[in-house]
């Protein structure tokens, strides 16, 4: 813990000053131990103010950013924003296509994750045995997590678009994203089947259920809050990312509604991207851009809520 | 043998195999736990595949020159200017992220009072929910004009921007992952520290500090990693000038970016352009991979147990 001496020094100074002072106070020695002890003091506080400070920033920064792009949108966000159709004039201009194109992805993206993500927590939990196996798969699901979002859209591009000729359609999109919020749900249903009290199972296979009854019947209820609060995390993360999507190829302008999961489509991220970079061409854009990201926002904000509200309400402690 | 003890009927059932759905079953759930082993498969076979075809066409010593003009009629693919861009982005973002975080990290952590702590650390939260397009779109249309008035010769798109508004966005992470690690000293540690007379910030500088350095540099180095991959922020704000430079008021292209401009541009499949993609691809891999493993070891190898 001395390494850098100096200070460490200082520490056992005061210890030794103040048992001194105890001893025999002497009228020097006292007054320099004051002052050192109101500079360390001084210090500290100095320190705590600047910790502060630095948490503070961040939330600061937040508040600048949401200050100004709530203000870019007053005047252009209204109902009828919610539900034209794109236009090459400002004024006209809606995002039905990218909110529509937004619950299309969805409906691709919750039911797979769901379905995969919360086998693949099963397994992990309830059936894999200590081994190679159960190890290469943890490790592959927390490495896959940390991969770039970019490089699922190369992925997406080449398999799903190319290879299965699938195009930058709703249903590539979609396959995509599902891979790439996989981890996700897998940890959280992890962690939503390992806080299963083991009286409970043990009470369910006292009772003669067998190993699966005990899962569907008995462990999945239990943990169905978590594995939905997961979810709801995974999808607002789909909601908001854009790369893949842009390698993938999804295109700038799409006048036309998607009605089924072959079409074209585009989401309100990869909206606010074209917008933000035409902004050099109509100013007017960045006002778009504005109250799209307030939509995203309001999304993500009720998406959240209703996670930490699941959470807090639905969820059993043991 | 029928047994009176609960323990041994449960030990039994457990182990019971006799029905279709336990024998069935596992292997459904290993099938579907083998999707995300496909997937990383499937990523490292693209990128690696479609990187054969651009290292068969384009010589090594051409990748690691400094010209970057993929798209004229006598393209040339170095890759030196993307690596330089991704370095001083990320260089900038740590720069805002690491004193930051860590500032945040210690209040919270050693200063705040519970119910401060209960309001701050929410808050800070939300910034790690702002998909990164939104703070993209921050950095180049607030951001970059506020900078513009204090340094009049930056450029419209330029790395200090996006640089800076990275690191914003990564303080959260920083800041919670350290925060985990220092709550893991035990507490008779810092208690021994106060008792012996030392202040909070002598108490975290000389105890709290060294005792959770390694989650601290795992915190960092994770933050790195997810800098690297940063793609939103920079394509937007950074734009995708390719020359080699070192000035960050001027336009850099990432490794990151470099994917996005050229998927949605034109390039057609089976050109050399289009190829570059993977190689790039694989390069950005690697790299987010390495960070990665060395966070974890770092995590596991220099954990102080107490």
């Amino acid at each position: 813990m001395n390494k850098d001496g100096n200070e460490g020094f200082i520490l056992k100074e005061d210890v030794k000053l103040m048992n001194e002072k105890m001893t025999r106070p002497e009228k020097e020695q006292v007054t320099f131990n004051k002052d050192r002890i109101a500079w360390r003091i001084g210090l500290n506080n100095f320190a705590k103010h600047l910790f502060f400070l630095s948490t503070v920033f961040a939330i600061v920064v937040l508040g600048i950013l949401l200050y100004q792009i709530v203000v870019g949108s007053i005047g252009w966000l209204d109902w009828q924003f919610l539900t034209n159709n794109l236009s090459i004039f400002p004024e006209k201009a809606g995002i039905k296509g990218a909110i529509m194109g937004t619950l299309f992805l969805m409906m691709i993206v919750i039911p797979i994750t769901l379905i995969i993500g919360v086998a693949t927590a099963i397994y992990l939990e309830e059936y894999a045995t200590e081994g190679r196996i159960q190890r290469i798969i943890k490790v592959n699901i927390s490495n896959l997590a940390s991969v770039p979002s970019v490089i699922f859209g190369l992925l997406g591009l080449t398999v799903f678009s190319r290879m299965l000729n699938l195009g930058p359609s709703i249903l590539a999109g979609g396959l995509t994203m599902s891979l790439l919020v996989l981890p996700i749900v897998v940890v959280a249903s992890q962690e939503a089947l390992r806080s299963v009290p083991g009286f409970l199972r043990e009470a369910s296979y006292g009772m003669g259920a067998d190993k699966w009854t005990t899962i569907w019947r008995v462990v999945l209820p239990i943990s169905i809050p978590g594995i939905i609060t997961g979810a709801i995390l995974s999808i607002s993360r789909a909601i908001g990312e854009t790369a893949p999507l842009v390698v993938l190829g999804v295109p700038t302008l799409i006048m036309k509604i998607p009605t089924g999961i072959m079409d074209d489509f585009t989401v309100m991220p990869i909206q606010i991207y074209y917008w933000t970079l035409d902004t050099v061409l109509t100013p007017e854009y960045a006002y778009l851009a504005s109250a799209t990201i307030v939509v995203l926002l309001v999304t993500l904000f009720i998406l959240n809520s209703v996670a930490i509200i699941i959470r807090n309400k639905f969820q059993k402690k043991f | 043998m029928e047994s009176n003890n609960v323990r041994e009927i449960i030990q039994q059932n457990i182990r019971k195999k006799n029905h279709f759905s336990d024998k069935l079953m596992p292997k459904i759930f290993l099938f579907m736990a083998l999707i995300s082993v496909v997937t990383t498969f499937g990523i490292v076979y693209t990128l690696i595949f479609d990187s054969i075809k651009f290292f068969s066409q384009v010589p090594i010593s051409e990748v690691f020159s400094t010209k970057l003009s993929p798209l004229s009629k006598n393209p040339s693919f170095g890759f030196l200017p993307l690596l330089n861009g991704t370095f001083f982005t990320t260089i900038i973002a740590m720069l805002v992220a690491v004193p930051i975080g860590m500032g945040a990290a210690i209040y919270l952590s050693q200063f705040a009072s519970e119910q401060i702590r209960k309001i701050l650390k929410p808050v800070l939260e939300v910034l790690a929910g702002i998909p990164t397009i939104v703070y993209g779109f921050f950095a180049y249309s607030f951001v970059t004009p506020l900078l513009m008035k204090l340094i009049p010769s930056l450029g419209a798109k330029n790395v200090l921007s996006p640089g800076i508004v990275m690191g914003i966005m990564i303080i959260p992470m920083v800041a919670s992952l350290s925060e985990d690690a220092m709550n893991a000293v035990p507490e008779i540690m810092k208690e021994g520290a106060m008792g012996l007379g030392s202040t909070k910030l002598e108490t975290t500088t000389k105890v709290i500090i060294p005792a959770s350095i390694s989650g601290i540099v795992a915190s960092v180095v994770l933050a790195i990693s997810r800098a690297i991959g940063e793609t939103m922020i920079v394509t937007i704000a950074s734009g995708s000038a390719k020359n080699f430079t070192f000035d960050i008021t001027q336009s850099m292209q990432t490794m990151t970016a470099y994917i996005v401009e050229f998927t949605s541009g034109d390039a057609g499949s089976g050109t050399v352009g289009y190829y570059s993609l993977y190689a790039v691809g694989l390069i950005l891999f690697i790299f987010t991979l390495i960070i990665n493993l060395i966070a974890q070891y770092i995590a596991r190898k220099y954990r102080e147990e107490y």
